[in-house]
């Protein structure tokens, strides 16, 4: 069981809580995730560590709405406690002083998990650009909190209503292009498929670039096999092996496959819930 | 008191047959498949006991169950006794006379075996502790005792962290249990399916231990939220009895289609996650109407099951050699047989095949001869030339072992693993390489049975108190 402390909705399907967890919140490390059952008869939601206070015994997840659980988790309450919250698990990211830059790249909702390892990286020391991007303006989102965590900060959309207009792989690609040389390190976190680009992206240029995938998973201990990924040709369980690998090697078209194996069930689940809950 | 019955009547009569729910209805449902002996066919059954001394019984068990006393006590009709003779040396008998083994241990080496009628040991204990648990009947309560301001930590809430919570308890310590899942009680509760073992029981016997003081802290996965060099850091003993969780996989072209699942994901789903009860719980399933499981042992056979009851047209077992070396328990296989599971025996899968969007559609094998025997004593299977097959399937499940999770070993400084990564600890003890830690279960063992896990909790807690009463 674990309180909700705090609840803010930041677009229309978009919303962050604050919520208990002193011992999580003191263990967590960049690049770590959670997981919660909203209540007694739910589902196990892998939700990224997108920020963390020791002091005040709190673990921050954003989260978007997609489905019939983050539904049900967006329609509880402050005060409320979830059924069961559980972390840090996974791999915390492999953050170190760099000679170069560092490019973070964060697409959509993927923008929450870059920042706690962009916090980190400047701490210590390094010289981080961000390029954030989202489909309007009004998707975009923790502005503020990513340029705490960056030197320099580069918005893009989709439709132009914000910063460049475009994709975040084409910034990325335009900023390779004139200084390649000076960059060490990439993240990219967010849609599959935009890691997917960002990781081509990347690849023209030679330079390293980590993701951090968000197969379906159950258990999150690597007790279940259920976040099977296949990176570099070898079958790695992204809960404990990863989040994060290196982009070059990974399957995405399996990913996206693997991701898309309860549609159907998904949808059906959502649709009761809607009805009986009376929500469009 | 139940009459005692002459030798020469003892050697006529028969087994009593344990009432079960039919094959027919059951496969439509969870619910438990064997009914347990009435109070009569308990004492029938008993009255067959030859009350040999020394017990050949007693041997074969590994946690030396008192069973011609217990049996005696049934003919007593003092259960009270009787549970809590079993007690003694088996802290979860509801669940072992369920789920254990016999015929390879208590009723394997009973001497009414040369009659071909061993006694039923296992539904005896059953027996003795649902009535016990009924009658609200309970063990020996906590000890007011000085040793509380000692306090230990078990990393895992499977038996063998229970049984060694339970020991310790009893003993006054202060005794803390992590576990990673949100619901206690390890395979028992998120492996070993409803049908076989119900929840209610696990929860029952989580129930008493925390009644005797032990705390246990769920979603705790140690490795991550604390380490064990923490623990030993901050308790005065560490107990390791994580279990050998991580599924292993056969390593054929095609594992990662949708529609294959290790049989701990699929078991997980139905069993803690409740997934035969989508969408009134939120964790799918995705079952077809031709469902391949892979294995041959007791796992294999509560998923070919399981997924039978979900709704499987045809559920089927593959195994690479024949029926006699299936390690699944006797009753386990017959009770697949009854529920229509087929069995497609001396056949190896080698490749799974996938249709456009990355679904399962067929699943290539191979059929296998048995040659010489191997290391295990068993005739190893060898594939026969030309001889593929494409099965047409839905769902491939995996059940061909467990192995070994790295989590908590690699957050251990000192504590030696060998090179399967199981702990090394001594059989007697359970004591590893630290000298504040021990080890206990599958976590030592590699996939092994209840009772053993069992026995290895009550071993390191013996353990843990001669030692600290030491100091
Ligand atoms: C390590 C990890 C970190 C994640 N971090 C975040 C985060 O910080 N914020 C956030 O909004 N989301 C995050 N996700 C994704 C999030 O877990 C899913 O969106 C959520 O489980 C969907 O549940 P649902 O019932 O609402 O939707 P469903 O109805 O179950 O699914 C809707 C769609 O979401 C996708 N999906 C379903 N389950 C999962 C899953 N377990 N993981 C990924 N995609 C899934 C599928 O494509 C599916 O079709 C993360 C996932 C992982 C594995
Ligand atoms: C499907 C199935 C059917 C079986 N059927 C039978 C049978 O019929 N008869 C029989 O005798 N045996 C059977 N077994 C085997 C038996 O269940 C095991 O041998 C036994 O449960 C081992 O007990 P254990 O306490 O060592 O580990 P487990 O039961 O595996 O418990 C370990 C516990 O530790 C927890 N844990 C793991 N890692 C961490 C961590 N990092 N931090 C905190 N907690 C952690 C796990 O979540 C789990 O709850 C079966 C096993 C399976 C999987
Ligand atoms: S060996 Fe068989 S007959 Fe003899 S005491 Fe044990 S159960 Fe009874
Ligand atoms: S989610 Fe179960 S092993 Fe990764």
């Amino acid at each position: 069981m674990a309180k909700i402390l705090k609840k803010e909705q930041w677009s229309d399907t978009i919303f962050s809580m604050l919520v208990e967890a002193k011992d999580v919140a003191k263990a967590a490390k960049p690049g770590q995730f959670i997981i919660l059952i909203p209540k007694e008869h739910g589902e196990r939601v892998p939700l990224t560590i997108a920020d963390s206070s020791v002091n005040e015994g709190w673990v921050q997840i954003v989260f978007q709405v997609v489905g019939k659980s983050t539904l049900e988790l967006s329609r509880m309450n402050e005060g409320e406690e979830l059924f069961s919250f559980v972390g840090p698990l996974g791999m915390p990211s492999e953050v170190e002083k760099f000679q170069g830059k560092v490019v973070m790249i964060g697409g959509g909702i993927g923008i929450a998990p870059i920042h706690p390892i962009a916090k980190k990286l400047k701490e210590m020391g390094n010289h981080v650009v961000s390029i954030i991007g989202a489909k309007t303006a009004d998707l975009l989102i923790m502005e503020d909190k990513i340029r705490e965590a960056s030197t320099e900060v580069i918005v893009a959309t989709d439709d132009g209503s914000k910063g460049k207009k475009g994709f975040v792989n084409a910034v990325l690609e335009e900023l390779l292009a004139t200084e390649a040389d000076n960059v060490s390190k990439i993240w990219a976190i967010g849609p599959p498929i935009m890691m997917k680009v960002c990781a081509i992206s990347a690849g023209k240029f030679n330079k390293p670039i980590i993701v951090s995938l968000n197969p379906i998973m159950v258990d999150g201990t690597g007790m279940c096999g259920a976040c099977r990924v296949t990176v570099g040709g070898q079958t790695k369980f992204a809960c404990v092996d990863g989040p994060e690998f290196d982009g070059a090697l990974v399957d995405f078209d399996e990913l996206m496959a693997r991701q898309r194996q309860y549609k159907e069930l998904e949808q059906k689940a959502l649709e009761l819930y809607k009805s009986k809950e009376g929500v469009a | 008191m139940a009459e005692r019955i002459k030798a020469s009547e003892k050697f006529k009569r028969d087994r009593v047959p344990m009432k079960e729910q039919d094959p027919k209805e059951r496969i439509n449902n969870f619910n438990e498949v064997p009914y347990g002996y009435s109070f009569e066919e308990a004492i029938k059954e008993a009255q067959r006991c030859l009350q040999c001394k020394p017990a050949a019984c007693v041997e074969g068990c590994p946690a030396d169950v008192h069973v011609p006393e217990f049996i005696d006590k049934i003919l007593d009709e003092d259960i009270e006794g009787a549970f809590k003779e079993i007690k003694l040396t088996n802290a979860l008998p509801a669940i072992c006379g369920r789920v254990c083994p016999q015929e390879e241990q208590c009723e394997g080496a009973c001497v009414m075996n040369k009659k071909g009628k061993p006694i039923a040991i296992g539904r005896l204990e059953r027996f003795v502790a649902d009535l016990a648990r009924d009658k609200g009947i309970l063990d020996e309560p906590p000890a007011e005792s000085s040793k509380a301001s000692k306090r230990i930590a078990i990393v895992g809430s499977g038996p063998a962290g229970l049984a060694c919570a339970a020991d310790l308890a009893k003993l006054g310590y202060d005794v803390t249990i992590f576990e990673a899942l949100h619901k206690p009680g390890g395979v028992l509760v998120y492996g070993i399916p409803e049908f076989r073992l119900p929840k209610a029981i696990v929860q029952y016997e989580v129930d008493q231990i925390k009644k005797m003081g032990v705390k246990i802290y769920t979603d705790y996965v140690i490795g991550y939220i604390k380490t064990v060099d923490e623990l030993i850091e901050s308790y005065d003993a560490v107990f390791l009895a994580n279990g050998a969780g991580a599924p292993s996989f056969l390593r054929i072209p095609g594992e990662n289609l949708n529609g294959v699942y290790s049989a701990s994901e699929f078991l997980t789903r139905s069993n803690l996650m409740r997934a035969f009860d989508f969408p009134n719980y939120d964790t799918p399933l995705d079952v077809g109407k031709r469902v391949v499981v892979i294995g041959g042992g007791n796992v294999a056979m509560d998923a070919v099951r399981t997924a039978k009851r979900l709704g499987a047209e045809e559920a089927i077992i593959v195994y690479r050699r024949s029926r006699t070396e299936m390690p699944a328990r006797a009753e386990e296989i017959e009770h697949a047989e009854a529920e229509g599971i087929q069995f497609e025996l001396l056949t190896n899968p080698i490749k799974i095949l996938g249709d456009e969007n990355g679904k399962v559609k067929g699943l290539e094998c191979v059929r296998m001869e048995l040659g010489e025997p191997d290391e295990s004593g068993r005739r190893r299977p060898v594939p026969i030339e030309g001889s593929n097959f494409v099965m047409d399937v839905d769902n491939v499940i995996v059940a061909i072992g467990q192995n070994a999770n790295p989590i908590v070993a690699r957050s251990a400084t000192g504590v030696e693993t060998n090179k399967w990564g199981y702990f090394v600890a001594d059989e007697e003890t359970g004591k590893t390489t630290h000298p504040k830690v021990w080890a206990g279960g599958d976590i030592v063992t590699g996939a092994a049975t209840v009772i053993l896990a069992v026995g290895a909790g009550k071993k390191a807690a013996k353990s843990i108190h001669e030692t600290l009463s030491q100091k």
